[in-house]
Parts: C-alpha cells; structure tokens; sequence
C-alpha cells in the first residue's frame, strides 16, 4: 500500500503511477459502490493532522486523512460540531476525507445542508499528479468553478483530496425531541412534513417501522427547546418528549442506523418525502425493512443481498423519481449491478469527458461508480 | 475593458443570421434593431458597454433548443442574460454574440407545501418566488439585496447570496434540480425533487459556473417554512475594529443571528439620509443584528445579544419594538446601493471576502487606499461570513477617475486575497474580476476549471471571456 505523507509524495505516486490505483482513507467505505480493480492501493490515511482550526470563523482545515473521531473530538472541545451530522455507520476509523469523498451526511442535513454544502475548500491532486486547490477558507466563495462541491462526493475518481476545509457551527446549548408513538410509514411521514412545515427550525426528522413511531429534532437555547417542543407535541396525540441528553441519544441512534436491523445488503434512496411509504411498501414483501431520515427524503433499506432485491429497490425509487446508492454488499453483487442510477446517454458522455479533464489516463478509483 | 476580437465572418452576416432566427423563433422573440438593442449593452455594471449583435427572448425550452441550436452550428457566441442586474459584467454582450434572454419564461410551474418545494421557469424574479408561497408560510432562503428584479436563472449562475445566507446558505444550498440546455441543444436533467443525487454534484458545479455552461431552462429550489417573526437591532460603535470584535464575541457566544451586517461611518450617513432608519451619526460603525423566532424568543435572544455588545461600549444601541421599526433598519441595508448612487452617481460595488479576524486591518489598508488613490469608499459587509462589499464612488465622465476607480478596486480584491479570501463571494467573477483570477488561482488550477468548461462547451461559445483571463482555449 503507497502512504504518503505530504502532498508532494500523494503528487509523486500519482504522476509516477503506470496502473490503475484504488484511493482510500482507511477503507473503511470499501463494500460501497463497486469494487475496484487495481493493481495497488494509494491511502491518504498518513496525510493526517487538523491545520487551522479558527472556532470564531466557524473554520477548520484538516489533512484527508485525519479520522473523523479526532475532528468531532477538537470541535468539540470549543463547543463545536460537524453541521451535517455526518453518520458513524462505517465505524470509529473513517476519515475525513472519506467523509467528504462520500458525501456522508446525518439527520441535521434536512434543514442545516449536506457535507457537500459545507466544504468550502479542498486541496486534491488530480490523475496527472497536478497538485489544486479550489475554494478556500471562507465562508462565502463563487470565484471560479466550485470543483470544491465537485469533488465532493466523487469517491476519488476525479483526484484525490489531501486537505480539506469545511464550515464548522456552535454546538446548541440544549436539544429536544417529539416522538410520536403508534403511526404507520403514511401517518409517520404526515408528521415529520407537519414539523418540517412548522415555523420551529426542525433540525431532524426521522420516522422508524419498526417502532412505529415519528420523532422531530429542535436544538435551540433551552428556553427555545422547551417552547418549540411544547407546540409541536400539542399538534399530536401520543406525544412524548425527550430532553437534551435523551434526544442527543435517540440522533446518534437514527444517524448510525441503530434503529435498522444489519442485512445482507444496505440501500440509501432518496426521494420526495411523500414517496417515502410507497417504496417502503414496494420491498417490504422481500424482507427489507428501512428506516426513513430527512423528513422521509432518506430511506435507508436493509435486506438479502441478491438481484432480485437489489432491482426490487431500484425500481420503487424510480417509480419516485428518486435515486439509489448500493451502500454495502458482497462484491458479488455490487459487481453486477447499477450501484447508481444509470445515466441518460447525454449526461454520460459529459461525465466521461470531465472525467478525462482530470485523470485523462484512468487510473484513480476506475469503474468505482459505474461499470463504463 | 478588453473583448476579444469579434469574429469578422460573423459580424458580416449580421443581417442573415436575424433572418436565421426569425425563421426559427416567433417574430417577437428576435430583437435585431439597433435602438431595440440599446438595453441590452450593458447590465448593472454599467461602465462597460457593447450592443450584441441580436437578442433573442425565447418563451419555451423548445425555443431555447432552436436558438441555441442555430447559434451552435454557426460558431455564435451567446450571451445568457436574466434581469440583467449583474454586478460583475456577467451578462455584459460581445458585438459579435446573441443575447439570450430569459426573462419571458416566467412561470412559476409547480409548489409542493408537503414536500417543500418549488419548480420555477429562470425568468421568475427571486421575491416572485416567495411571493408565491407566502400566502402558506414558505419563503425561499436566499435574498439579494436587488431580490425585487434579479431572476432565479442569473441566481442559480451567479450562486447569488444575500443578507440571510449565514443561517440559511446561498443559492446552491437551496437547490435541489435544474433543466440546462447544453451547447449541444441536449438537455440535462440535474438533480429533480429530491435531496442528495447521486453520482458526480453537477447541481454544484453548474450553480455559480456564470453561464459558461448551458443554458438554464428549470430551477427546482428548496421552500421553507417562515419562522414565526423576526426582529432587527443597531449598535453603533465608536471603532471598526470595535465593532469586529464584537461579532467575534457574538459568533464565539453560540449564538448565529440569522443576519449579521456590518457598516462603516460613510455608509451609515449615506443610508441614513436616505431611508431614516434612525442609524446613529456619531458612530464609527453600526451592526444591523437579526434574530427569529417567537416574540419571547426574539426578546430573549437579542437580551443576549445586547449583553455582549454592552460589553463593547457602544456609542448607541436599539432594538426594534415592531415589525414597522424592523423594516425601516433594513431600507436603509438593502437601499445601500441607492443610498450611495445619491452621493455619487458612478460608484464600483466589489465583493470580496475575508477571513473575519482580518477584519480591522483590511478596512484600515481600504482606508489608507482610499486616501491614496482620493476616491471615497463607503463600506457595508456581510460581518458574520466576511463578505465585504466597499462602494469605491467616482466620476465617470472622467477617464482618469474611472482608471483610478478600477484600480482601488483591484487593490482591494488582491488585498482580500492576500490575507487568505477570495475575490467574490456572491457577485461572481463576470467580466470585471476576470483578470485578477491568477492572484488566487495557479495556471495549473485555471487550466483544470478551462477544461471543464471546454467538457461541456468545447468551442467556447456560452458567455466567453468571462471569468477566465483572456487566452486560449484550452
């Protein structure tokens, strides 16, 4: 495994490359989307370390490789955190880089963005070795193409990211849940679209089968929390309230899927909010059972690891006119499968063309989103 | 301003290429006169000026297609254009390019409450879009201070901000779809009504790319529900630095007010005179602080807010007691521009940001610029996020002025980035900051964004010599 541990050395094993490399942090992403055939392994894992952290500017700055633990514990310690809540799903050792490289966001992103809303800068080395950077260290930035948003997401297979610099906010002083007990996915979603159309800046908005029940976030000022909450609760019967360290709990729970069983195969499908209980419909008869975030937006679905479901699934989000992700699987079936939504021929075309504007000859993450 | 050199085959078939496209377009749609084109030579940056050749203002997606179709096969530049309030040149013509206008496709197609959204034609003015959904309780988040006329396509182009993105983000944040037109007459379908999307973030790299890219033909936006009121405070300081240090401890307390604006003295006395807010005379500079919420909340949170500026010395500090009083303090905000255009009727709006521990020094070395060059500048900022905008005021019937003017400006922008910002934060790069993209950018950097662009637009015929330093194509 090539480890650098400078950008000039991530640079150097890029440009001096003769075979396909497959990018990591630490791997710990690596049954998502498609495996990938490569002749070694590059990891940013030792291009590690937070390089400016400015908590009035609500900045931070870290090398790729830094772990994702080690950045929520220094936020932390000014009070500090991730605004998009990013999920602990992969476990302890993911790292920032991976986070960004994979879009990762938690419950906060309905209303506070996704991760891809917060990077405000990157630093990356493309597939000629070119050592960029684009964006910056501020909060508001439209000099040039936002490549920063671009390459977030991008799963390393346009360049791979050395250092990264992201929007941090004050942690609120208190937070608060309404959980809505004895609902089926239809009335569950009626409930979260009540609290997300409520004026009370719901910062979270999960609803659970299994437990049949619905539950909206307010992190506010305690005396904010206790008010909003007190009005939301008294638009539902069977409604319940979690104070701060309960409702930080219950988040933790819904954003590492703690509240879904652990199949085969994971599936994230995102879709109108509305939608939500008919694609839970369309596979529950498969054995996959889900879990709904973002308002209904997000459906997480957990079940047996085959075609069948797997196709299964990616037609009830296109009956929603929504879109799938294969999050983990056995390379068996990631392999042979659209982990993403095909593209329409126009779009595809575009993406190889980009593609080929930053790594001409192929060789960062191939074939990690598509199979052509 | 240098254009590059109008191609001599396309300006000798002037009269055959409008004759091309009233064939293919309804005969109001094509402007081709030269007293027609007249409002089409410039846009908010009104020092530069070039007539295009011809202006088309397609009324359907299928008409968008024809048009740029015809102008594609024939190697015609294109010049996308929405209400033309850009303040960065981004829509200013080229002598030998076609204007596309947006501004008749203005429906606003479908509102979603449950799932809370909005799908728009570019040509719907931003407060057009909350206007439609007010009536429920919704709002669209992002407000330019020319939100009254700017379009939703020249928002998504130039990722507009506004006075409220510290809480709620800019205009790529509250994006969730949009239908361009490439320069190939195909059409993408980015993002639609949900959330994340899957595969590369062509939403992101599309807002902001300034008409480069295609040609933006639907814009689904995010709507959210109004919080229940909200209400505004001044406090005037007796310092600027004064005054950064106090947001500073704002921002350090925990607290994000929902708007957090900054001005200096020539600012204040220039939007006092004309909108009466009641902004105090005697203060070096005054934060406009804005909070949401219930009435209870609205009073406790600006208690705070009150707590930390006390320990400031403030010259003055007042909270509004009604909604009436709130409005009143944002006239004066959001007439700025006017308000300046009272004292001098050519002024430069930059719009760069800085890290905010800078702030002190950077408006000292503005001050000091501003004696050297002997232009007045009035400065007003977005203080929480660090995006300035100093007003460098000028006459533009003299030559020499308008140089110095430009200069002050560029000083300005090449000092943001020098102390670790960047050149725009919301007006974008347009033709004005064009030639300074190589203070923050390598050419290895440039190049890789050229590249993009040449992926979508491979001749360079959507908006060129904007953004990019005059060179070859890569």
């Amino acid at each position: 495994m090539i480890r650098p541990t400078s950008e000039a050395e991530l640079s150097d094993a890029i440009r001096s490359a003769t075979a396909p490399l497959l990018i990591q942090g630490n791997g710990t992403k690596s049954a998502m989307l498609r495996p990938v055939q490569a002749a070694a392994t590059l990891s940013t894992a030792a291009l590690s370390g937070i390089t400016l952290y400015a908590p009035k500017e609500l900045v931070m700055t870290a090398r790729a490789g830094t772990p994702l633990s080690e950045v929520e514990a220094v936020l932390a310690e000014r009070g500090q955190h991730l605004i998009a809540e990013p999920s602990h799903l992969f476990g302890p050792h993911q790292t920032i880089g991976g986070v960004v490289a994979a879009n990762i966001s938690g419950p906060r992103r309905v209303s506070g963005g996704a991760m891809r809303d917060h990077v405000l800068g990157v630093r990356a080395v493309n597939g000629e070795g070119e050592m960029l950077k684009f964006g910056g260290r501020v909060l508001k930035n439209v000099t040039g193409l936002d490549i920063a948003k671009l390459l977030t997401g991008s799963f390393g297979t346009l360049a791979v990211m050395s250092e990264i610099t992201f929007k941090v906010l004050p942690i609120c002083e208190a937070a608060g849940t309404v959980v809505v007990h004895g609902l089926d996915a239809e009335a569950g979603v009626k409930v979260l679209s009540a609290g997300l159309g409520s004026p009370f800046s719901v910062s979270g908005a999960a609803y659970c089968p299994l437990e049949r029940k619905a539950a909206l976030r307010i992190e506010e000022f305690e005396t904010s929390v206790n008010y909003r909450c007190a009005k939301l609760a008294a638009q539902f019967p069977n409604a319940e309230i979690l104070g701060t360290e309960a409702s930080r709990a219950f988040w933790q729970d819904i954003r590492d899927l703690k509240m879904l069983p652990h199949g085969e195969a994971l599936w994230r499908v995102s879709a109108r909010p509305s939608a939500a209980p008919e694609i839970l419909r369309a596979v529950a008869h498969l054995g996959v059972t889900g879990l709904l975030d973002w308002g209904g937006g997000l459906v997480w679905l957990t079940g047996p690891a085959n075609i069948a479901t797997h196709n299964a699934v990616c037609a009830a989000a296109r009956a929603a006119s929504g879109v799938w992700w294969l999050m983990r699987a056995p390379d068996s079936l990631s392999a042979a499968v659209d982990v993403l939504p095909p593209e329409p021929p126009a779009l595809a075309e575009l993406r190889r063309r980009v593609q080929h504007s930053f790594d001409p000859r192929g060789i960062l993450n191939p074939l990690k989103l598509r199979a052509a | 301003m240098r254009q590059p050199e109008p191609k001599p085959g396309i300006m000798a078939r002037r009269a055959e290429i409008i004759a091309g496209l009233q064939r293919i377009l309804p005969e109001r749609a094509v402007i081709g006169d030269a007293i027609s084109l007249k409002p089409y030579e410039t846009d908010g940056l009104t020092a530069y000026r070039e007539a295009p050749l011809a202006v088309v203002l397609p009324e359907s997606e299928a008409q968008v297609i024809a048009a740029v179709k015809f102008c594609a096969s024939q190697g015609i530049r294109m010049i996308p254009r929405g209400a033309g309030t850009s303040l960065s040149g981004g829509a200013l013509p080229m002598a030998d390019a076609v204007v596309i206008g947006m501004m008749r496709m203005n429906q606003i197609l479908e509102i979603n409450f449950q799932d809370r959204y909005a799908v728009v034609q570019p040509g719907v003015t931003n407060i057009g879009i909350t206007q439609a959904v007010s009536d429920e309780g919704y709002f669209y988040a992002p407000d330019p201070s020319s939100q009254l006329a700017c379009m939703i396509g020249g928002n998504v182009s130039m990722n507009s901000g506004g006075a409220h993105c510290l809480k709620y983000g800019v205009t790529a944040n509250n994006l969730l779809g949009l239908r361009l037109v490439t320069v190939e007459g195909e059409v993408l379908e980015i993002g639609g009504t949900h959330m994340d999307a899957a595969g590369y973030d062509w939403l992101g790299i599309i807002t902001g790319s300034e008409g480069q890219l295609g040609i933006l033909t639907e814009v689904t936006v995010r709507i959210l529900h109004s919080p229940e009121g909200a209400r505004a405070m001044l406090a005037g300081f007796a310092a600027n630095e004064v005054a950064g240090q106090c947001v500073d401890a704002i921002i350090a307390s925990g607290i994000i007010p929902v708007a957090l604006e900054f001005m200096d003295r020539p600012a204040i006395h220039a939007c006092e005179a004309f909108a009466h807010a009641g902004y105090p005379l005697d203060a070096e500079a005054l934060l406009i602080i804005e909070v949401e919420g219930s009435e209870a909340e609205q009073t406790d949170m600006l208690r705070r807010i009150r707590d930390i500026c006390e320990r400031f010395n403030p010259i003055s500090m007042r909270v509004s007691e009604t909604a009436e009083e709130s409005a009143a303090i944002w006239k004066g905000r959001k007439g700025a521009f006017g308000a300046i255009g009272r004292i001098s009727p050519d002024y430069l709006c930059m719009d760069g940001t800085i890290p905010t521990s800078r702030l002190p020094e950077v408006l000292h070395r503005i001050g000091q610029m501003s004696e050297s060059y002997g232009l007045q500048v009035a400065n007003i900022f977005h203080a929480g996020d660090g995006n300035l905008h100093p007003l460098i005021m000028f006459n533009a019937n003299d030559p020499a002025s308008f140089a110095k003017a430009e200069a002050f400006g560029a000083d300005i922008l090449t000092l943001c980035v020098e102390v670790g910002g960047c050149l725009t934060g919301e007006h974008g790069v347009g033709i004005e900051k064009r030639d300074l993209m190589t203070t923050q950018f390598s050419p290895a950097e440039l190049n890789q964004m050229r590249r993009i662009k040449s992926a979508f637009d491979p001749d360079w015929l959507l908006n060129p010599a904007k953004v990019f330093p005059l060179a070859e194509g890569v």
